[in-house]
């Protein structure tokens, strides 16, 4: 009995059910058509000279002779035969009991493939993943490499061309909430991240409140706003968000805290939406990556995403189309 | 001449009752065997001193039809093979024809031309292209050759088959096999060049490094041809041939079919040539066996129409000879329609029958057809775009509040020299592209371009909007292509 089998499902009854039927039917088939197969018949001969039919009609007058099957025909069945027999000698066919000559499993096939394409592919792996992200970026190559990894795993959420959208990160813009350094890049993908914006609005006060703080916000970062609320706003700023986002909005990339001075906004920059955002709260999820991405592949998709906000770093001056076979 | 079925008497059968007695006897058991082993046919290829008329017909045939297939791959073009089907690859090279997985269509158009032609000329002339074209027969024509020269004609082969073991025997039969082999590895070799550079194979076969698939297609291939030319020969087209069997219901009364003419030839007997065959009430038939002895079949013509007949009219080429020789007009037996015959249309007469609605229907399908493939392929543009469309990330917001939605494009540059383009988008006021216009694809490769479109919110009605997006050569603008796909605005 195998371990998979604990549940009391399994019985070795099964194995012998399967077996049985198996080799009943090839020993059968077989047997079956060494009588049949025979390439001389023996028919009846009727008083009138006539060769007699099998004596069943079928829809009125249809009726059949007893002729011997083709020889070509018979040989192959044989052929068949033989093929069950050496196939169920070789491979598993025969229930659990009997692994076969070859001793193939299904897992076993893919473990041969992954370690093929480890040894093809682990040294150009491995040789990106030695050297530091910046240097990666550098490389045309490794920049394919990554983008190939960026579109396989990533666009669904931040576009193909890693811009985000509505609660997605733009990854191109080089506005980073948890720290610029490519380390960071790395712990983001491998352990995700999440992003909670407690709900603000009882702490900060009623709608005409919420409504000062967004326009004070607002007025970080230079955009349009009404002056009058904004400096009514920061009052209930420096007491209620200016804890998490930093007494200047700067924001603080321990926590993950968004900094409010720049003009990126993942949900939108109107005044409706940061009262939604203060009073709500937000809670963002980005899935961690560490059980899909090898080691070696968070390296250089990392890279890649360092390299579309280090554009001139990286050694180019725009994102090229990339040659896809 | 083989049945099909013989009957094998046990032998302790009772005896045939005498002859008188009444036709009923007593019930017994008997043997039924089908299998006949094949009887070794011997056609007789020389009757005269040059080839006959149709035997040069079938020659030519075979001389053009295997100049393409031997020839053809070692054509160059521009550099490269001429013709070649890189499986690998995915790409057919027809000349300056660079074909892509998505053009099968036209392998389509080029089937349905095929099959019609199949039907015209089995309409018209029954199975001439069994007797003249067929791979088969062509390369059986090209063995048959061969054993002539080593072993001899008909008589001489008949004689060598029954000579026990000897020296002599086995030496011409080992130069017959290797003459055949040899030809059947050229073939092999010929056939897997159309995949892979043959210029190449040829190098790789003769330094002895070709390998993997390349020698096994050879081998299998070059086996195919020395089984089927040598050995199975007149039993693929009796047996195994699909066409064989069912060529027979596209023909009709008015089809041209290798015929003797039962009432002119009957009754048949060799006479003596003191008074005229008419005085001796003999038909034209002098019973010389030589349409039995040429067919490579071996069927009886004078029987009828069988099954068997490949329609190459050796046995009209001989009779043509005897009936030279005895004095008599040709086309004792000749092409003819069973109508023509039973109706005995004069000779030019028979092609207003045979020429008949249904052969000109055909006809003019295969033009249409042919018209309609070969407009789609001058006319064809040497650019495939695919559009896919960003799905996850439906729509954003970008600076000054405009819309963006992503696209990837696949562009295939199907030509075979590198080019420009430069990409276009319509169907929306003030539509714009963000990201880089213009862009190169290599030649015959694919390139997977980033497109960015931007518009304003209120431009931008809810839901999804249809847009055209186009892509067009910088230097030739007749070569474009236009996708749609949809471009989706914010929920408000």
């Amino acid at each position: 009995m195998n371990e998979a089998g604990a549940s009391g499902f399994y019985s070795a009854f099964w194995d012998w059910y399967i077996a049985v039927i198996t080799i009943v039917s090839v020993v059968g088939c077989a047997v079956f058509l060494w009588y049949q197969g025979r390439q001389t018949v023996k028919a009846r001969v009727d008083a009138k000279g006539n060769i007699e039919t099998t004596g069943h009609v079928w829809d009125g007058d249809l009726a059949e002779y007893h002729n011997p099957m083709p020889r070509w025909w018979v040989w192959l069945f044989y052929l068949t035969v033989l093929f069950s027999i050496v196939y169920l000698i070789l491979y598993p066919g025969l229930g659990t009991q009997w692994q076969g000559v070859l001793k193939w499993t299904q897992t076993g096939q893919y473990r041969a493939e992954v370690k093929a394409a480890e040894a093809r592919f682990g040294p150009i792996f491995a040789a990106y993943a030695q050297q530091p992200i910046e240097q990666v970026a550098a490389d045309a190559r490794a920049r394919q490499m990554g983008e190939r990894i960026f579109l396989n795993n990533c666009a669904q959420c931040h576009g193909s061309d890693a811009r985000g959208s509505r609660g997605f990160p733009n990854l191109a813009d080089g506005d980073w909430m948890y720290g610029s350094e490519p380390q960071a890049l790395v712990t983001t993908v491998t352990e995700g991240r999440n992003g909670v914006m407690p709900p603000m609005g009882a702490a900060v006060g009623g709608r005409a409140d919420i409504e000062d703080v967004a326009n004070y916000v607002l007025s970080l970062s230079g955009s349009a706003h009404d002056s009058v609320k904004a400096i009514r706003g920061k009052f209930k700023f420096d007491a209620v968000c200016a804890a998490c986002h930093g007494a200047d909005g700067k924001g603080n990339p321990a926590l993950g805290a968004p900094n409010l001075t720049d003009k990126v906004w993942l949900y939108g920059g109107s005044v409706a939406t940061i009262s939604d955002t203060i009073v709500s709260g937000r809670n963002n999820v980005m899935p961690s990556f560490k059980q899909i991405l090898t080691e070696p592949e968070i390296h250089l998709v990392a890279a890649y995403i360092w390299s579309l906000s280090n554009a001139s770093a990286a050694g180019k001056t725009s994102t090229p189309p990339s040659p896809a076979k | 001449m083989h049945d099909a079925v013989e009957l094998k008497r046990e032998a302790s059968a009772p005896a045939s009752p005498p002859p008188g007695t009444p036709a009923e006897a007593a019930p017994r058991e008997v043997q039924i065997q089908l299998y006949a082993k094949r009887e070794e046919i011997y056609p007789r290829q020389r009757i005269g001193d040059s080839l006959a008329p149709f035997q040069k017909l079938r020659w030519a045939a075979v001389w053009a039809t295997q100049i393409v297939f031997y020839g053809l791959p070692w054509l160059l073009w521009n550099g490269r093979q001429a013709l070649l089907f890189d499986l690998g690859a995915r790409k057919f090279y027809i000349f300056g024809l660079v074909l892509w997985p998505q053009d099968i269509i036209y392998l389509t158009g080029l089937l349905i031309i095929s099959a019609l032609a199949l039907f015209l000329f089995t309409a018209m002339a029954g199975r001439v292209w069994c007797g003249f074209s067929c791979p088969q027969t062509v390369y059986t024509e090209i063995f048959m050759w061969i054993e002539r020269l080593i072993e001899g004609d008909r008589a001489k082969r008949m004689r060598l088959d029954k000579e026990p073991r000897s020296a002599r025997k086995t030496l011409l039969k080992a130069a017959k096999h290797s003459a055949w082999i040899a030809v059947a590895l050229w073939t092999g070799l010929t056939f897997v060049g159309y995949f892979t550079p043959i210029r190449a194979l040829v190098v790789d076969v003769a330094t002895l490094s070709v390998g993997g698939w390349a020698l096994f297609w050879i081998l299998f291939y070059g086996f195919a041809t020395y089984g089927n030319a040598g050995w199975m020969r007149e039993q693929v087209c009796t047996y195994m041939c699909p066409y064989a069997r069912f060529q027979s219901a596209m023909f009709d009364a008015d089809t041209l079919i290798v015929s003797y003419d039962t009432s002119r030839g009957e009754p048949r007997g060799a006479g003596s040539k003191k008074t005229t065959r008419a005085e001796q009430g003999l038909g034209d038939c002098v019973d010389c066996k030589l349409c039995v002895q040429v067919c490579p079949t071996g069927i009886d013509i004078r029987d009828g129409l069988q099954y068997e007949c490949i329609s190459c009219a050796a046995c009209v080429d001989a009779c043509d000879h005897v009936m030279v020789k005895v004095g008599r007009p040709k086309g004792l037996i000749r092409y003819a329609t069973e109508r023509a015959l039973k109706e005995h249309y004069a000779a030019g007469g028979i092609w207003g029958h045979v020429l008949r609605p249904r052969v000109l229907i055909y006809g003019a399908l295969i033009a249409v057809v042919t018209i309609g493939l070969a407009s789609a392929l001058l006319l064809r543009v040497p650019l495939k775009v695919d559009v896919i469309r960003d799905r996850g990330a439906l729509a954003r917001e970008v600076d000054d509040g405009l819309v963006e939605n992503t696209f990837r494009l696949q562009v295939m540059n199907t030509g075979e020299q590198p080019r420009t383009y430069t990409l276009r988008a319509e169907g929306l006021p003030g539509l714009a592209i963000a990201s880089e216009p213009t862009f190169s694809v290599p030649g015959a490769s694919t390139q997977t371009v980033l497109l960015r479109l931007r518009a304003r919110p209120e431009d931008v009605p809810p839901g999804s909007n249809r847009i055209v997006i186009g892509v067009a050569a910088v230097d030739q603008p007749s070569i474009a292509v236009e996708e749609k796909s949809v471009f989706l605005g914010l929920k408000r």
